[in-house]
């Protein structure tokens, strides 16, 4: 492979290894990383492929719209979800890591919820799964706080002007989820159908269900 | 901090855009179980990078740097180790390796962050607090829009793990942790889209409102 650039300056290119595939210096490094900490005997590497396929194909945001289906057909849940979210949310059998304290926000006519984490990228691991880039990103995290309205226009929609929009900062170990307002037209649908029209940024407040 | 551009969400993105980054996620997350550090003084890791480079770095990078860092500081790889990826010393001893076995029971059981303090809670539901003017050189969870602003407790969730001191090796300390309600042109003035933003403070950060 012959390269044909200056080299005044440090760069990153991709480079072939021995077997022809191409891997980048992230890849090396953390190749690196891993072999050294498992030679050290810190971490088992089943453990790690452990992790990476249960928030690859386990937890994400299909167990959020669970919760909200549910909360949409019995009011029961409803009020248990408002009340002690931690513990409804865990009935389901969602619980844990990024989810020891939960706190389910309703959205109303009224009343718009949103939630950020302008420190880090704090998010309700359990019922959305890990969060997408934008959400951990400077433009979301600044400007959340500041003018809602014109990050949902980012996201494409607009709400009406007379709904306040109220801003979660989650600053600590609470995570909130966001109730959104079940559709007209989806009365009397089955849990499962409900689900089905529950999206993650609803869930967050950056996004509408689908309509019906 | 203002005017990183816009929100630009990506249709359909991956949970992982990259092998490295399934890597990055796992090793962190198992090597946070290792016993020899807390959440919080990972998050201070994190937020360690010079301000230049952590804007200009992608989020698993970020885990990375802030995972090396860690490595470092509780000695359990040398600075030589990491360059060469080679294993130079024997491993430190106790540290907790996560097994395979061990990982959903890890995930779905991971311990909160309440604890039980003798001394009662110093504000109630309903409080109009000032948040103090404070500007610590360690890691905190009081975002700097949120600091002399007054506001009103709209809920008490118990004492919690204190991260200002868990982070630096001072102990959990818990101290009893408040939702606070900020008028929203309170921390913005009149150009903001949001009617609030509710931030959850520990009572370190907190004095009754000052009167004006």
């Amino acid at each position: 492979m012959t390269h044909d650039h200056d080299h005044e300056h440090e760069h990153e290119h991709d480079h072939a290894d021995a077997g022809g595939s191409e891997l980048s210096p992230m890849d090396l490094r953390v190749r690196a990383l891993e072999s050294l900490l498992t030679e050290k005997g810190y971490v088992e590497p089943a453990a790690l492929d452990a992790l990476i396929e249960t928030y690859e194909t386990r937890v994400g945001p299909r167990n959020g719209a669970r919760v909200v289906a549910k909360a949409w057909s019995d009011p029961e849940f409803k009020k248990w979800l408002l009340a002690d979210a931690t513990a409804a949310v865990a009935s389901l059998g969602y619980s844990g890591r990024g989810g020891q304290h939960m706190v389910a926000l309703e959205n109303t006519p009224q009343v718009h919820h949103m939630v950020v984490c302008t420190l880090c990228s704090c998010y309700p691991w359990p019922v959305l799964g890990l969060p997408p880039v934008w959400y951990k990103s400077a433009p979301y995290r600044s400007r959340a706080v500041i003018d809602p309205r014109g990050v949902l226009r980012d996201f494409g929609f607009e709400l009406p002007a007379a709904t306040e929009i109220q801003v979660w900062d989650s600053t600590a170990e609470l995570r909130y989820l966001v109730l959104p307002l079940q559709p007209a037209g989806t009365e009397g649908w089955d849990e499962e159908r409900l689900a089905a029209i529950v999206t993650r940024d609803s869930m967050i407040g950056t996004g509408l269900v689908k309509s019906p | 901090m203002q005017a990183f551009g816009p929100v630009l969400p990506e249709a359909g993105e991956p949970t992982f855009h990259a092998e490295w980054e399934r890597r990055v996620f796992a090793l962190a997350v198992a090597m946070g179980a290792s016993g020899k550090w807390n959440i919080d003084t990972s998050r201070a890791a994190r937020e360690s990078m010079p301000p230049a480079q952590y804007l200009a770095s992608s989020y698993y990078e970020i885990w990375f740097a802030g995972l090396t860092r860690l490595l470092l500081a509780s000695g359990l790889v040398s600075a030589e180790e990491l360059g060469s990826g080679r294993v130079m010393a024997p491993a430190v001893a106790g540290v907790n390796r996560l097994s395979a076995d061990k990982v959903a029971s890890a995930l779905a059981g991971a311990r909160g962050f309440t604890r039980e303090i003798a001394v009662p809670a110093r504000f109630k539901t309903g409080d109009a607090v000032t948040t103090l003017e404070m500007n610590p050189r360690g890691h905190t969870r009081l975002p700097r829009y949120c600091r002399g602003k007054t506001g009103v407790v709209v809920a008490w969730h118990g004492a919690h793990v204190f991260p200002d001191s868990n982070a630096a090796g001072r102990g959990e300390s818990p101290c009893h942790l408040y939702g606070v309600r900020f008028e929203a042109r309170e921390l913005w003035g009149p150009d903001t889209t949001a009617a609030s933003v509710s931030v959850d403070c520990w009572e370190p950060y907190l004095e009754p409102a000052t009167v004006r």
